[in-house]
């Protein structure tokens, strides 16, 4: 608030003016700056937030013949995902565990535990999926038999086309709207 | 002829001028080896960004081609190699020295007026520290890397609300994907440096301005009202200048600090790269790097029904306690024999991270998928249906929880003598119907099978299990 005396553009001008005009040049300034800084940082924010609401294409993606499967087996498969980069190397496919349940019926399993989305292992002797991380384990159908996990396996949409079994790409099950399997 | 340019130089910047008094500012007398922890996290993280630099002129951050470029630094050049053991080691100490600078200026009661706001920006500081730990384990961008970032992805979908954008913006999609790895990339490389570097300038600013507090003596309580005068008033009896008198501790433990890391780094090499990425490859077991260990145990041991609420709301409680607490603890005594409770906290904690972290070193709930057949000493002599009970006590997983003798997980009760406990009949029903953490066999097992097994069971006894021991 103290002027200095030695300034000499202080001491241009009327000191009653000055005040008005002041105030009036750092509203200016700040109110340019500010508004300079939205029109690049809105953008910039939207861009980087972006992953948050961008949506990918849902795709059915062949998985095997249907004849390649045995009847009450559960095996590993894996599919391209629908949105991903062509720089995403191994990054870019998803694997889950398929079971042929009947001639014409699959269940696809994601092989992430509703735990914490560690990796599960199907232990074909022990017919029982269980996850090294917390020590989770499901039984075939995906239901929680033991240990920390909060909800069954959660499952991909499957169905039979043309003699092939296609599972349809599906988001990472992190958002907890996971069918509930009987 | 350099004092000239010095000369010249000082006249047009003014730099000695800006730096002399930071240099000579009076600080107590008796500030002595415990503290320098705060200057060793400093130059802990300037060798993370020097190292840290030097390897970026390598890394490739691509999806398809880190864990190549990984393999190289590593591999293929010396000095590569030898940076990211650094790199690190770097790292490693930097969480050490935050977390004893942390217990020493608590221990102290350094937090109280007028330096709340350090501690303040010191626990923002600790977990922008902790999360450039996380994010540099995933640009290792490995099995184990990619997995953990599933596993963050799937943590942070617990929140409310927002849990599933928050976890599409971690794998910049909805799955795991080309653009995940440039996330942590731009995080580790530039947002969290840059957070680090905004909040250390008001950090270290506040030392100059508040100056280092005196070792607390017991009787001397800080009085906001006059706390400053009193310390003002110390320092012109009894202060010694920063530069040689204090600083010389610095340098001297902060150059040991950086000898060790590079004596590790020479000794024990950069830390191993697990397979190939590969989100098909399911053989993976994501864990945290040994800062982080401990909580992984955590989650692995709360109850199963309080996951969601310690999984969110437990980092969340230990950062605003740890915030706002110098607000209510702003005045009063701080040597610590006045504060028995603050010696009760630490203790605690300290007791309950080292037990976490011995649990999890070995994560005795993890199934052991390894566990080979029970070798014939130890199933003993029995008859021909507990010997079928044997097997199927390593094929139907069995083993993977439970331990006979020297064999199996730990995750279930010790099995080695259990025909002492439990009858033929209780083990029949244990097996066929499961426990809290037992799965129930009813469904799998065949009535014979379930015979053989438990017949298998009943024979495990002090006495036939001689050959185990």
């Amino acid at each position: 608030m103290t002027d200095n005396p030695t300034n000499p553009t202080a001491e241009t001008g009327a000191a009653g003016d000055d005040t008005g005009r002041r105030k009036f040049l750092s509203r200016l300034s700040i109110g340019l700056g500010s508004l300079a800084a939205l029109i690049v940082g809105l953008p910039t924010v939207l861009d980087v937030l972006k992953p948050m609401v961008a949506k990918e294409p849902r795709v059915w993606r062949k998985v095997g013949a249907v004849d390649s499967f045995k009847v009450g087996q559960t095996v590993e498969v894996s599919f391209e995902n629908a949105g991903t980069n062509a720089w995403a190397g191994k990054a870019g496919a998803t694997a889950a565990y398929l079971r042929r349940d009947g001639t014409n019926s699959f269940t696809a399993f994601t092989v992430n535990c509703s735990h914490l989305g560690c990796p599960v292992r199907w232990e074909p002797k022990a017919n029982m999926y269980l996850c090294p991380c917390h020590g989770g384990v499901y039984y075939a159908n995906g239901d929680v038999a033991a240990g920390p996990p909060p909800r069954p396996l959660a499952r991909y949409p499957v169905r039979v086309t043309q003699g092939n079994v296609e599972i349809l790409t599906t988001p990472l099950p992190i958002d907890g709207r996971v069918p509930r399997s009987s | 002829m350099m004092r000239r340019i010095g000369n010249w130089l000082e006249e047009r910047t003014g730099m000695a001028e800006l730096i002399r008094p930071v240099m000579s500012h009076l600080v107590p007398r008796g500030s002595a080896w415990l503290y320098v922890f705060g200057s060793a996290t400093l130059f802990a993280f300037i060798l993370q960004v020097v190292t840290g630099i030097a390897l970026s002129f390598t890394y490739v951050p691509s999806t398809s081609q880190a864990y190549q470029s990984l393999k190289f630094i590593t591999d293929n050049s010396a000095l590569d190699h030898f940076l990211r053991s650094v790199h690190y080691f770097g790292a490693s100490a930097m969480v050490l020295m935050v977390g004893l600078h942390m217990l020493r200026t608590f221990l102290f009661a350094s937090y109280k007026y007028p330096r709340e706001a350090s501690w303040m920006s010191g626990t923002v500081l600790l977990f922008l520290t902790v999360s450039m730990g996380f994010t540099g384990q995933i640009l290792r961008w490995d099995q184990t890397a990619i997995w953990s970032v599933v596993v963050g992805a799937q943590q942070a979908g617990y929140v409310p609300l927002i849990g599933p954008a928050i976890a599409r913006f971690l794998l910049a999609g909805e799955t795991l994907g080309g653009a995940t790895l440039g996330q942590f990339f731009a995080l580790h490389v530039f947002v969290f440096p840059i957070l680090i570097v905004a909040l250390l300038a008001p950090h270290l600013w506040m030392v100059i301005r508040n100056g280092i507090s005196e070792p607390p003596k017991q009787g001397r309580p800080v009085d906001p009202k006059t706390y400053v005068a009193e310390y003002h008033a110390l320092l012109e009896r009894d202060g010694v200048p920063f530069w040689p008198d204090a600083a010389w501790r610095d340098v001297v433990f902060a150059v040991a600090m950086i000898v060790v890391i590079v004596g590790l780094a020479i000794s024990m090499g950069p830390p191993h790269l697990a397979a190939a990425p590969d989100p098909t490859n399911l053989i993976a077991a994501p864990k945290p790097d040994w800062y982080l260990l401990w909580y992984f145990g955590v989650l692995a041991l709360i109850p199963h029904l309080l996951t969601p609420y310690v999984i969110i709301g437990g980092p969340l409680v230990v950062f605003a306690v740890l915030f706002f607490f110098p607000l209510f603890a702003r005045q009063g005594e701080r040597h610590i024999v006045r504060r028995p409770w603050a010696i009760g906290v630490v203790s605690i904690v300290i007791v309950a991270i080292a037990s976490f972290w011995w649990l999890a070193s070995w994560e005795p709930w993890s199934p052991r998928y390894d566990a080979p057949p029970l070798p014939p000493q130890v199933v003993g002599t029995v008859s021909a249906s507990a010997q079928t009970g044997a097997q199927l006590f390593h094929d139907q997983g069995c083993e993977d929880c439970h331990r006979i003798g020297k064999f199996g997980g730990f995750r279930g009760p010790n099995l080695t003598y259990v025909g002492n406990r439990l009858t033929g009949v209780e083990l029949t029903w244990r097996i066929a119907n499961g426990g809290y953490n037992m799965p129930a066999f009813g469904g799998m097992l065949s009535s014979q099978q379930l015979n053989d097994l438990v017949a298998f069971l009943e024979t495990r006894k002090p006495s036939l299990t001689t050959g185990s021991k």
